[in-house]
């Protein structure tokens, strides 16, 4: 019987750690541009030579 | 000296490299690329000096068409009291501001701004955020000014859109809660479900102390559902409650409280498992419901006010300078001065001889009114013509102009038809619960009256109309985004409600079912010079017909204007090069001969000598003819304000049954409305909202058609693009069927009511029951609504696409 109540308590406090984790994300805005940042890593760093097109979808 | 004739067509091939928009006149050619305009050209130029050409490698003709942005717009960022609005961070070498920049579209657009360190050395860093539309700007105020930032954005065709009232970011945060409440919710409905297995398994009695060791983890994890997420409800329903109404949120919150009362007395004095899952669920299923309506609206950008059209900035005079001033800075005696097509703010007297007010945007009137040196001027006029000198009368907060639009125009959306039809359903819904709960009450205290507060609490759990407030926000939301995929942008949802009862429609012919682009054809004789001299002049000029000479036109000029002067409806007059030019009508540039023709005919004369004409053929929008064929009986008339040239044309694209009015006023439209509603009849205007929005106003419903969603008319309810017009009877058909939707999806959520009222009222409504019941009946409604829409939606329009 221990066992379940050891069981729940363990899955109850990763649940309730990736809750805190979800609000924490949404408070610092991760979620608030989600297009941006999956363009961003393609784009060349500054003072390289012509980079090669990248095709994306518009909008 | 040769003899042109030109004759161009809009359809042609080349598009423009940096915006992609078709090059209407004959191109501007630059290293193989082909551009539409200078301003496309030119941003080009900057970008190819700079080595930042990478910008059209990300996407093909990423640019926005420029509009020419003089130097003084952004001047009064400057100013020290705006400057201390926009910053987020200000220090002596560092400062930090956030723009709204409704442009952004793609990823060059992301990567351009992001690299405008290499365009100013004065800017440190940028940063956008794309679902916001904002770019953070990090620059040294020693080396580049505020206005030179927004400037150098302008300059690029990212205007920033400068609002010094609201913040940006508001929405956000209120959205953001939500997203919190919602997860919270989530969290708690899924664990709580859990936990509630044994319950429904019926393993009693199995293990007795572990049975309620998750009755009170449930009770738990359900206090911050109840405290927190729901929160809401109930301070909504004690506020409208004070206020001695009953709204929707009203049997919510009894019948959460309920739920949430009972299980804990159950829970506690271990007579029962409780309905905490029901409850929670319930709590979850509202929140989603928001959530999506939220959404929906967020993803209209239709949240512009009518003070985006105020002016921000005006030119004072201080000692002997202008100076840019802040419109909510004036006080009475300054002096000001507007130039062209710029809006008076605030209600001032004339002190230049004489001007030219356009009052469109606040009588509906198009015509131009003239005053005379001394007149009272009433903020909201535009300035045609030359720039006027005036002295401020009133302050702008209280001014002609707020008051007239905070009191008339703006009203007729400020209401919510739907929110009030479902605040109707739920007074009547509220009352028919409590008649059934006493009534049940009264049975159960004479039957077992040990029983009576059990099923009380029951019925008042299940009468909760969570269903209910679900349909609405997923049939009408759903119908709001699909309306906007095949653009056609409504103000609310309460506009679909209003189109769906239209049964007449009244057309405007210009820019409605002609288009813009027109065949400008030249006869008569210039040169190539001359044709830059009036490409010089009509360009200066806002008139429509002017602007559709001045891009046909492909010669350029590299003469200026010595003198300009714009005579409204006759012509416009200048002096180039030392030859007086005049364009315009037959009688103002004393052209003597007769001409029978059925277009617009504009005159050219060059020191007195009439040397040509243009004529103007303005071309019919291609999706007028399916719009006429479909909505036949519906079209009652078309109004122009034009002259009776075009009669013959229109008399053959429309039925008989339509009435064809020429010569109408502004003033005449909105009477024509008011007539026909009058006679009973729920009347669509469609206009383009520049003449006629005093029409589109007075209609049930106002749609405004454009070919540039970003044209935006206070009066209107809805947007349409151009090439969306032939769908116009399938939308209204598509409200039809929305509101039905709405009503089954409320009878549904009332066929699940009555079922659990059954259980509850004979005292069956076991925890096992309503965890099935409640949420069902929550997600049947929301699931019914959204499949239903898109279903219709999907047949509705799928043989015009």
């Amino acid at each position: 019987m221990l066992i379940i109540i050891l069981l729940i308590s363990v899955s109850l406090t990763i649940a309730i750690g990736f809750l805190v984790a979800f609000i924490w994300n949404i408070k610092s805005g991760q979620y608030d541009d989600t297009y941006g940042p999956s363009v961003r890593m393609l784009f060349e760093d500054k003072k390289k030579s012509q980079s090669e097109p990248i095709s994306s979808k518009k909008k | 000296m040769s003899r042109t004739t030109l004759q161009y067509q809009i359809e042609t091939e080349a598009l423009c490299y940096h915006c992609g928009q078709a090059c209407e006149e004959e191109s501007i050619t630059m290293a193989d690329k082909s551009f539409c305009c200078n301003g496309c050209k030119t941003v080009y130029e900057i970008l190819n000096e700079n080595n930042l050409c990478d910008y059209y490698t990300f996407d093909q003709n990423p640019g926005t068409s420029l509009r020419f942005v003089p130097k003084e717009t952004y001047q009064f960022l400057d100013e020290a009291s705006v400057k201390k609005k926009l910053l987020s961070f200000e220090s002596p070498d560092f400062s930090r501001v956030e723009f709204f920049i409704p442009a952004i579209h793609c990823v060059s657009c992301i990567w351009l701004l992001e690299n405008l360190q290499r365009l100013s050395n004065g800017i440190l860093q940028s940063k956008v955020n794309f679902g916001r539309k904002q770019v953070t700007i990090d620059f040294k105020p020693q080396s580049i000014s505020l206005s030179a930032v927004a400037q150098l954005l302008a300059s690029l065709g990212y205007a920033p859109s400068i609002n010094l009232e609201g913040s940006v970011s508001q929405p956000i945060t209120s959205n953001e809660l939500l997203v919190t409440k919602l997860a919270i919710a989530g969290f708690c409905f899924g664990n709580i479900m859990l936990l509630s297995f044994p319950e429904y398994l019926g393993l009693e009695n199995s293990d007795h102390q572990l049975k309620i060791l998750f009755l009170f983890l449930n009770l738990a994890l359900a206090l911050p559902v109840v405290v927190y997420s729901a929160n809401d409800y109930f301070t909504n329903a004690w506020k409208s409650f004070r206020q001695k109404q009953i709204n929707i949120d009203v049997p919510i919150a009894v019948g959460l409280a309920a739920l949430f009362l009972r299980s804990s007395f159950d829970i506690i004095t271990q007579t029962g498992a409780g309905y905490l899952d029901s409850l929670s669920g319930l709590v979850f299923f509202l929140l989603i419901g928001r959530w999506f309506q939220s959404k929906t609206y967020e993803s209209l950008a239709f949240d512009r006010d009518y003070k985006s059209y105020f002016p921000l900035a005006v030119q004072k005079l201080v000692g002997l300078n202008w100076v840019p001033t802040i419109v909510y800075e004036l006080q009475k005696g300054d002096n000001i001065k507007i130039r062209n097509v710029e809006i008076i703010p605030a209600d001032s007297t004339l002190t230049s001889d004489e001007a030219l007010i356009d009052y469109s945007f606040v009588t509906g009137e198009s015509k131009p009114v003239e005053a005379k040196q001394g007149d009272l001027i009433y903020a909201g006029g535009r300035v045609i013509g030359q720039a006027v000198e005036l002295v401020v009368e009133k302050k702008t907060s209280q001014s002609h102009l707020t008051s007239l639009w905070n009191n008339a125009v703006f009203q007729k959306t400020e209401e919510s038809n739907y929110k009030k039809i479902i605040d109707q359903a739920a007074r009547k819904f509220t009352w028919a619960v409590m008649a059934i709960a006493f009534a049940t009450a009264v049975y159960w205290h004479v039957v077992a009256p040990s029983q009576m507060w059990l099923v009380l609490t029951s019925v008042l759990m299940v009468a909760c109309p969570c269903a209910l407030a679900l349909a609405a926000p997923f049939t009408y939301g759903s119908m709001l985004r699909v309306f906007g995929k095949h653009g056609f942008y409504l103000k609310n949802a309460d506009v679909i409600e209003r189109l769906s009862t239209i049964d007449a429609i009244v057309l405007d012919k210009t820019g409605t079912i002609t288009h813009g682009a027109a065949h400008v054809k030249f006869i008569g004789a210039l040169d190539d010079e001359e044709l830059g001299w009036v490409k010089l002049m009509t360009s200066s000029s806002t008139h429509p017909l002017s602007n559709l000479i001045s891009k046909s036109i492909s010669q350029s000029s590299g003469a200026t204007l010595d003198s300009f002067k714009e005579k409204a409806g006759n012509g416009l007059e200048a002096k180039v090069a030392g030859h007086v030019i005049k364009v315009g009508s037959a009688s103002f540039v004393d052209f003597a001969g007769q001409l029978s023709n059925q277009s617009s005919l504009v005159f050219v004369s060059i020191d007195g000598m009439v040397r040509g004409y243009f004529t103007i053929e303005t071309a019919l929008r291609q999706s007028i003819k399916e719009l006429i064929a479909k909505a036949k009986g519906k079209i009652v008339a078309l109004l122009s304000g034009d002259n009776e040239l075009d009669k013959e044309r229109m008399s053959e694209l429309f039925p008989r049954s339509t009435q064809l009015l020429f010569n109408q006023s502004p003033h005449d439209k909105l009477q024509f409305i008011s007539d026909l509603q009058g006679s009973g009849k729920k009347v669509l205007m469609i206009g383009d909202g520049l003449n006629d929005s005093g029409a589109l106003k007075q209609s049930d419903v106002g749609i405004a058609v454009t070919d540039d969603t970003g044209v935006f008319t206070p009066n209107c309810d809805a947007i349409l693009n151009g090439n969306q017009l032939n769908k116009l009877n399938d939308f209204i058909r598509l409200a039809k069927a929305a509101t039905t939707i709405l009503k089954i999806a409320f009878a549904i959520s009332f066929f699940y009511n009555i079922i659990a009222l059954g259980f509850a009222m004979s005292g069956n409504l076991s925890p096992l029951v309503a965890a099935i019941l409640m949420p069902i009946s929550s997600i049947s409604v929301a699931g019914f609504s959204t499949m239903a829409v898109n279903r219709v939606s999907q047949r509705g329009l799928k043989h015009v696409a």
